[in-house]
């Protein structure tokens, strides 16, 4: 018998704010040390209240918009009750009642074809603190630095029919959701519970459910898929066990999926709507400010490139890094070429990165910075090695590219006195060289070149140069 | 006897009861499970009290969470509860005292006293720095001898704080407090009016006297939606409550107990130890009508019924200025014991429930309890200085 597997998911995404989701603590990628980033609300002490950052409900409605939702105007918070020593209030703010954004619509593509994917709704939460064991002293300990990071959790229909679907949509979210910059989707900022049944095919009714929690790795979540999978056929088709609906735990080590213990999976949450956060309305103004906001698509970045000039293969890499594009548009917003900024970045700035052993993503220099050499290697004021050496100072040590230019008296030598001085110089100091060139060798007059390219540190204009160099010598 | 949890500042003129937060000072809300917890900032309504010149004396005693009858402070040669915040005012300790009303306590003690309180209009004073209980329905009120200084002490912390989220918008407010209530109509409650004693029906009649003879129209009418009122508070404040105290598990701060092997024995033994019957009584009885089988026909109807009660108040509102009631069902209550005391909380709320549930102001003052339309302080305040000078 042939069968059908019916996947749901719930997708909770670390939002890329610069605070958390209640207080002013730092957000996603502040903390360094353990509780480093916390105060008394975060840490639930007395007497402090919740208020809300507005920038999650931006981001919320920036991610509901991406995947085709309906906003609710009129959204509200509700608490989910439980006791967890991660939870310090032993209470999360989340949306139950009123969901932020509802019914949206996804296509993904895979090697079969392309699939609708229904999103239920996307609501805000609080993350929750983590808990560090330590089973040699057999204490746990608690770091609330992730506590109130705002998260929104996006609900799919069971729509997903194989593993390769679920990694397609995920794949799309994260490069969806970091060009966008709605969230880093860096390791465990994106984390999924997975909601699985099978069924005979044409069966109208879905099988028993399995729920598996908190999975970050793509890999991992493959690999639970078909284990899970291959678990229910086997139940169905052999009778190796009665499937009941559960959650279960993927231990990735041993490539299986154990049974949760009931009370971690029956608890009951007492929701109720959260007195202390007023419900927020989004009005016209405010929804059209957030759109205003929208960062385009990559499939509309790379037309633009490609209006451009720039080559798919170029496009390729520059789209899969917002932080380039917004690099390649601010440069070329100075006044630079976007082909050509292109070609820098791709070329220059990842060769340099490379030789440090650092990505793309690393890349770390200002617009400013970059549009400046750029525009001087143009105007000839600069050549272009000398280009490259200011552009790796730059990335490998953040200088100022005008002031070392000046420092290092880089700049083009237009004082035509002074190269025909550094010639003529150049010309008495290789005559060998001299007499080979006007005996016909032409590549004789690379050796001259190089003595006076030495002399002038490679400042100096390369063609100005060379027309020198030939005249004097045909004269 | 003490008034006082800690002493502050000897010369201070402001007593904070222990459910108010004053940096540096132990704040436990009257309770076991968060001994020895200090807080790292004041509530807004000190902060702006002390702005304003005014220093702290001292925390007063309060009953577990401010869920009890009157903030206890104990009972008084005539075996009467004493509210500790209203008797130090009453006892001219200091000039008034900042009190958190969640479910009468301080109105109560207040007319057992026979000082003032004001409980204001919700969102008026900036519930941060409140050990909070009932956030839907607690706010931050003032205690103070005279009608006078209870409205001038309320306009110091009255007024908006970005810290709370249900803060309202106005930066200030200026309360009245000699309003020409000639003419003005006051309706006295039946059902609550007939549900108190004959000494707290007494202090009503004579109250209304007063008023009278200084030309208010004073009506009783029957207005049986407080019974629901009653209940919807309970429950919504209970709830609120069970989830607000969840906090308190030995794991951050405060009480730890030392029974404990897992992590549930952690939970449970310092909840069982650090915890009152009353306050248990709440939490247990909170997490029953927030669960599943019970939300939808006590939580949830319980927030309809707040939208009932509030349209019919309002109603009322539309024909009086204001409503009179007792403040409680006597003139005092004798000590009783812990086991007996949800019960009669709950018995007592029948008469401060609805101020609590729908955030309109009610001021106790004469041993009465006044209730007014939202913002409408000034006029609560003014018929109760009316009184007064008649001297009632």
């Amino acid at each position: 018998m042939k069968y059908e597997v019916t996947i749901g998911l719930e997708t909770h995404v670390e939002l890329a704010t610069n605070s958390k989701i209640f207080c002013s603590c730092g957000g996603h990628s502040s903390p360094k040390e353990p509780n480093d980033c916390v105060c008394p609300a975060c840490s639930g002490m007395p007497g402090m209240l919740p208020v809300m950052n507005k920038k999650v409900v931006e981001l919320a409605v920036t991610a509901g918009l991406m995947l085709g939702c309906d906003i609710n105007r009129y959204t509200t918070f509700d608490k989910k009750n439980y006791y967890y020593p991660d939870l310090p209030c032993a209470y999360q703010i989340t949306q139950l009642f009123s969901p932020i954004c509802v019914n949206g619509k996804v296509s993904v593509t895979t090697k079969n074809g392309v699939s609708e994917i229904g999103i239920k709704q996307i609501h805000m939460e609080e993350d929750a603190g983590k808990l560090v064991h330590d089973d040699w002293l057999d204490v746990s300990y608690v770091d609330f630095n992730r506590t109130s990071v705002p998260l929104i959790e996006i609900v799919t229909h069971p729509d997903f029919h194989s593993a390769d679907e679920v990694l397609a949509y995920l794949e799309m979210l994260k490069s969806m959701f970091r060009f966008g910059n709605i969230s880093e989707c860096e390791e465990g900022a994106m984390r999924c519970d997975v909601n699985l049944s099978v069924r005979p095919e044409g069966a109208t009714e879905l099988g028993v459910r399995t729920e598996m929690k908190n999975m970050s790795s793509l890999a991992a979540i493959e690999r639970a898929i078909k284990y899970e999978t291959a678990r229910h056929i086997d139940a169905l088709e052999r009778g190796t066990e009665v499937l009941v609906q559960e959650t279960r735990r993927w231990d990735d080590t041993k490539g299986r999926t154990f049974p949760m213990r009931n009370k971690e999976t029956e608890a009951d949450y007492r929701y109720f709507p959260d007195p202390n956060l007023m419900p927020i309305v989004i009005d016209d103004e405010w929804m059209d400010e957030i759109k205003a906001k929208m960062p385009v698509s990559a499939d509309v970045k790379a037309k633009e490139y490609a209006d451009a000039g720039i080559s798919e293969k170029e496009i390729e890499m520059l789209v899969s890094e917002r932080k380039v594009c917004d690099l390649l548009d601010d440069t070329a917003a100075l006044g630079c070429n976007k082909k050509e900024v292109a070609a820098w970045i791709l070329t220059d700035c990842a060769g340099i990165l490379r030789k440090n052993a650092l990505l793309l993503s690393d890349l770390n220099i200002s617009a400013q910075a970059l549009s400046t050499i750029i525009k001087k290697v143009g105007e000839g004021k600069i050549n272009r090695g000398i280009g490259k050496k200011v552009l790796t100072a730059v990335i490998e040590k953040g200088v100022d590219p005008e002031a070392y230019i000046k420092e290092n008296s880089l700049d083009v030598q237009v004082d035509e006195g002074f190269i025909s001085g550094v010639i003529d110089k150049a010309i008495l100091a290789n005559p060998a060289a001299v007499a080979d060139y006007k005996g016909g060798k032409e590549k004789a007059l690379q050796a001259i070149f190089g003595a006076c390219m030495r002399e002038l540190r490679g400042s100096g204009d390369p063609a100005v140069i060379k027309s020198l160099l030939e005249q004097k010598l045909k004269d | 006897m003490s008034y006082y949890v800690t002493k502050i500042n000897e010369n201070g003129n402001i007593a904070v009861d222990d459910t108010l937060l004053v940096k540096g000072a132990p704040a436990a809300a009257g309770s076991k499970i968060l001994k020895g917890f200090e807080p790292l900032f004041s509530a807004e309504a000190v902060v702006r009290l002390e702005n304003a010149g005014y220093t702290v004396l001292g925390k007063t005693k309060v009953g577990e969470f401010g869920l009890d009858l009157v903030g206890e402070f104990g009972v008084d040669a005539n075996d009467t509860l004493k509210g500790a915040a209203a008797e130090a005012v009453a006892n001219d300790e200091v000039a008034g005292a900042l009190c958190v009303d969640l479910n009468g306590a301080p109105r109560r003690a207040a007319a057992i006293s026979g000082v003032n309180f004001i409980k204001p209009t919700y969102g008026t004073v900036s519930r941060y720095g409140v050990i909070a209980a009932a956030c839907s329905g607690e706010q931050v009120g003032v205690c103070a001898k005279t009608v006078k200084s209870t409205a001038a002490l309320l306009s110091v912390i009255a007024g908006h704080d970005a810290k709370d989220g249900t803060s309202l918008e106005n930066e200030s407010y200026d309360y009245d407090t000699d309003l020409d209530v000639k003419g003005s109509k006051v309706l006295v409650i039946k059902e609550l009016f007939d549900a108190a004693d004959d000494t707290a029906k007494a202090k009503v009649d004579a109250f209304a006297e007063a008023l009278k003879a200084n030309g208010v129209v004073v009506e009783t009418a029957s207005f049986e939606t407080v019974f629901e009122a009653q209940a919807a508070w309970q429950i919504l404040m209970s709830a609120e409550t069970c989830n607000n105290l969840s906090r308190y598990d030995g794991v951050k701060f405060g009480y730890r107990t030392p029974n404990y092997n897992n992590i549930d024995e952690l939970y449970v033994n310092t909840r069982t130890e650090g915890m009152n019957l009353l306050t248990k009584a709440t939490v247990l009885y909170g997490s029953d009508v927030l669960s599943k089988g019970r939300y939808t026909d006590c939580y949830d109807k319980s927030l309809k019924v707040r939208r009932v009660v509030y349209d019919k108040v309002k109603e009322l509102f539309g024909s009086f200025d204001a409503i009179l009631t007792p403040a409680l069902s006597s003139t005092g209550y004798n000590a009783y014991s812990i086991n007996d005391a949800f019960l009669k909380v709950y018995g007592e709320s029948l008469f401060t429930a609805i101020p609590n549930l729908i955030g309109i102001p009610a001021l106790v003052s004469g041993g009465v309890q006044l209730m007014g339309n939202h913002f409408d302080e000034g006029m609560l305040f003014s018929l109760a200085l009316t009184a007064e000078r008649s001297g009632k």
